[in-house]
């Protein structure tokens, strides 16, 4: 099986749907003619035309709205946010025009639209572009929020993202973008709302999303060469849909989990799965839930603290040895 | 008194002079619809069948009556949340209208909208929306869809004299000048954004429209009470998007006889009565109509006294439909947020979508 990058997967992801269906195309700054800001769509400007790889003016809010109008009429447009931070000046757009307009026309219409982009700390950009909205955006009945950690899902979920006929929320990391990952040749889909355990094991549950599910990885290898611990890695994949199945079957198995996440801690999705395991798993827990996520500030510019406030993996793996 | 009727020089307008006179009966009729259902809704709404706001339309009916008579297979209408008129004037039912209103089943949106969110996705009437000015890219989306699919029609994008000063709704007149998007934005402008007149919410030289120069937007001024001139005019902007795919900007001279919303509590203290007065008497859309179908010879006053009378009629039979229906069932709080969901595929059945238990 071929190794490509993540950045790699997420541009066969869409230059395959976009040869697929006609009422595919792909909207954002810089994406055609600069091949993107991060190069995640490198060629497709050239290989598919003006038509359907637009380049947009900075004007967030307009094009988002302009998205959610053109795919109330059938069409399929994926935005590209530069920056999932950048999505905050087109709030208003994706949480009450995409997020609403279905509920509000008693299922009349529906909004077949992708939203794309990097939303990761960890680059040393500072807080106003290292934003992590996967938990604001999942509370948001109507809209579905995804976020892959690998190239394999990161293509697989984002065919997915596209075919689905509701708004998603696609959140990519720049960190991932130029790892690689084992990528079949062959197309294959990854389903939106289903967790996927990355690592087994009989001690302990890491539940994560995103890199976190990533450093996860890295903090079990630790925990078993160091402590003779074996955690499992469930990597959530999807925040909403939830792949809940998954993450009890997992903590009924190992009695112990840590829910990590690269978001903030207060209301972060570690908060949510915390409330679902204390209310579905108390009799099979035997230890507390812990969490770990950034540190409870805006993102640190400071390079040589940055990497810090995010969970990395011996802050994953000392916090798993408060309950091993 | 009754002064002779002012003659319109858009009479003559070709797409004026193509109106039958069935046509021009029926654009009355559907103002009197509008005008009628929405001092019903009042009443319903003073004696307590109904929450939320109640944004009347009363005193503007002209724009989106006139505006909706022009809309063929492929133009497309969408709104702020004063959508009461272009709901009835696109061909939606006072029935489906009135019961959303009371949140019944029956609504055009099963309850789950209310007043400020009207929906006909088959008549081409995207909504009744309640951010100001959030409905703008809506209405540019829909023309790029248009265009994109080859179909020559355009959007019509309705906003208040205080949406303009919404980023989003300029960010729209940018993308639409730029990429030739046949999108048409009408201010409807009724003087007050709530209780805040057009001088002390707008920086303007000569009127709002002529800020579309800054986008290379052609853009025209239309008297509102002047049916004929709504047309006319409309239909110049409309015409060129169809044919040539650019976008308009037309800014209507309105008023509003009520307060912003019926709960407006100082509907009476930022402007005089007199001058709500002049308005009623001198331009007042419905009867000035009225009186130009009558020297036309199109119709004679008891003709229009019988539409007006039916008008009424269908409006109190709304009510009781409405009345009569049932609410939405709690299990249906839940419905009409995921079309996967709904539509039980694959997609909507993995993984957990409603965190309720
Ligand atoms: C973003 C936003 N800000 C404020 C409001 C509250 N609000 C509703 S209508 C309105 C006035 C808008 O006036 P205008 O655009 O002139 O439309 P009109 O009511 O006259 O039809 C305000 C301030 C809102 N709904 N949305
Ligand atoms: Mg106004």
């Amino acid at each position: 099986m071929p190794q490509i990058t993540y950045r790699t997967a997420l541009n066969q992801a869409l230059a395959e749907e976009i040869q697929r269906d006609e009422n595919v195309f792909l909207i954002g700054e810089e994406v055609a003619e600069y091949n993107g800001a991060y190069k995640v769509t490198e060629g497709l400007w050239e290989r598919f035309g003006s038509k359907r790889v637009v380049d947009a003016p900075i004007s967030e809010a307009g094009f988002v709205g302009l998205a959610v109008g053109a795919s109330m009429l059938g069409l399929r447009p994926v935005v590209e946010m530069m920056f999932w931070s950048f999505a905050y000046v087109a709030w208003d757009q994706i949480v009450n025009n995409a997020g609403c307009v279905r509920y509000m026309s008693g299922g009349l219409i529906n909004v077949p639209l992708v939203i794309r982009g990097p939303a990761n700390g960890g680059t040393n950009v500072g807080a106003t572009h290292s934003h992590t909205p996967e938990n604001f955006l999942a509370n948001t009945p109507g809209l579905k929020v995804v976020c892959p950690a690998t190239a394999y899902d990161a293509k697989g979920l984002l065919k997915s993202a596209i075919r689905d006929n509701d708004p998603v929320m696609f959140m990519e990391n720049t960190l991932l973008y130029g790892q690689t990952w084992e990528v079949p040749e062959e197309e294959y889909l990854v389903p939106i709302g289903r967790a996927d355990l990355k690592r087994e094991g009989a001690d302990l549950s890491f539940i994560a999303h995103g890199r976190a599910a990533i450093t996860c990885l890295k903090a079990a290898e630790i925990l078993e060469e160091k402590h003779g611990i074996h955690a499992e890695v469930l990597d959530l994949r999807s925040i909403r849909p939830l792949d809940e199945d998954a993450i009890l079957a997992s903590v009924r198995k190992t009695h112990r989990a840590v829910v990590v996440e690269e978001n903030k801690p207060f209301c972060g999705v570690g908060a949510q799965i915390a409330s679902i395991l204390g209310e579905k798993a108390f009799d099979d827990l035997d230890a507390p839930i812990l969490r770990v996520s950034a540190m409870d500030a805006p993102a640190i510019y400071c390079p040589a603290l940055e990497l810090e406030q995010l969970p990395n993996a011996q802050r994953v793996v000392d916090r798993a040895l408060q309950i091993c | 008194m009754e002064t002779a009727v002012a003659q319109s020089e858009f009479a003559s307008a070709d797409i004026n002079l193509r109106l039958t006179p069935d046509d021009k009966i029926r654009i009355l009729r559907d103002m009197y619809r509008v005008r009628r259902f929405e001092q019903i809704s009042l009443k319903f709404y003073n004696q307590g069948k109904m929450g939320g706001f109640l944004h009347l339309y009363t005193g503007q009916e002209s724009v989106a009556v006139g505006i909706c008579s022009l809309l063929g297979e492929h133009d497309h209408v969408i709104t702020a949340y004063r959508d009461h008129g272009h709901a009835l004037a696109v061909g939606m039912s006072m029935d489906e209208c009135m019961a959303e209103l009371y949140g019944k089943a029956t609504g055009c949106s099963k309850g789950k909208g209310g007043s400020m969110h009207f929906f006909a996705p088959d008549k081409n009437y995207w909504g009744g929306h309640g951010i100001v000015a959030g409905q703008t890219p809506l209405g540019l989306g829909l023309a790029y869809a248009l265009k994109y699919k080859g179909l020559k029609g355009c959007a019509l994008a309705f906003l208040g004299d205080g949406a303009v000063n919404q980023g989003v709704y300029h960010e729209s007149l940018n993308l639409a000048g730029l990429w030739d998007i046949p999108a048409i934005f009408v201010i409807e402008n009724n003087r007050y954004s709530m209780g805040t007149s057009l001088a002390r919410s707008s920086a303007f030289k000569n009127n709002l429209a002529e800020r579309a120069d800054g986008y290379e937007i052609d853009w025209e001024l239309i008297n509102g009470s002047d049916l004929y001139e709504i047309r006319a005019k409309t239909w110049t902007a409309m015409a060129r998007a169809h044919e040539h795919s650019r976008p308009a900007v037309l800014e209507i001279d309105t008023y509003r006889y009520y307060g912003h919303s019926v709960a407006d509590a100082n509907a009476k203290k930022y402007r005089s009565t007199e001058e709500i007065e002049e308005y009623k008497n001198n331009h007042d859309p419905l009867r000035l109509y009225r009186r130009r179908l009558i020297a036309e010879g199109v119709l004679d006053d008891a003709t229009a006294d019988r539409l007006d009378e039916e008008a009424k009629h269908e409006a109190a039979e709304a009510a009781k439909f409405a009345d009569d229906s049932p609410f939405p069932n709690a299990s249906d709080i839940v419905a009409d947020v995921y079309w996967e969901v709904d539509n039980d595929t694959e997609r909507g059945r993995t993984g957990k979508h409603f965190f309720n238990d």
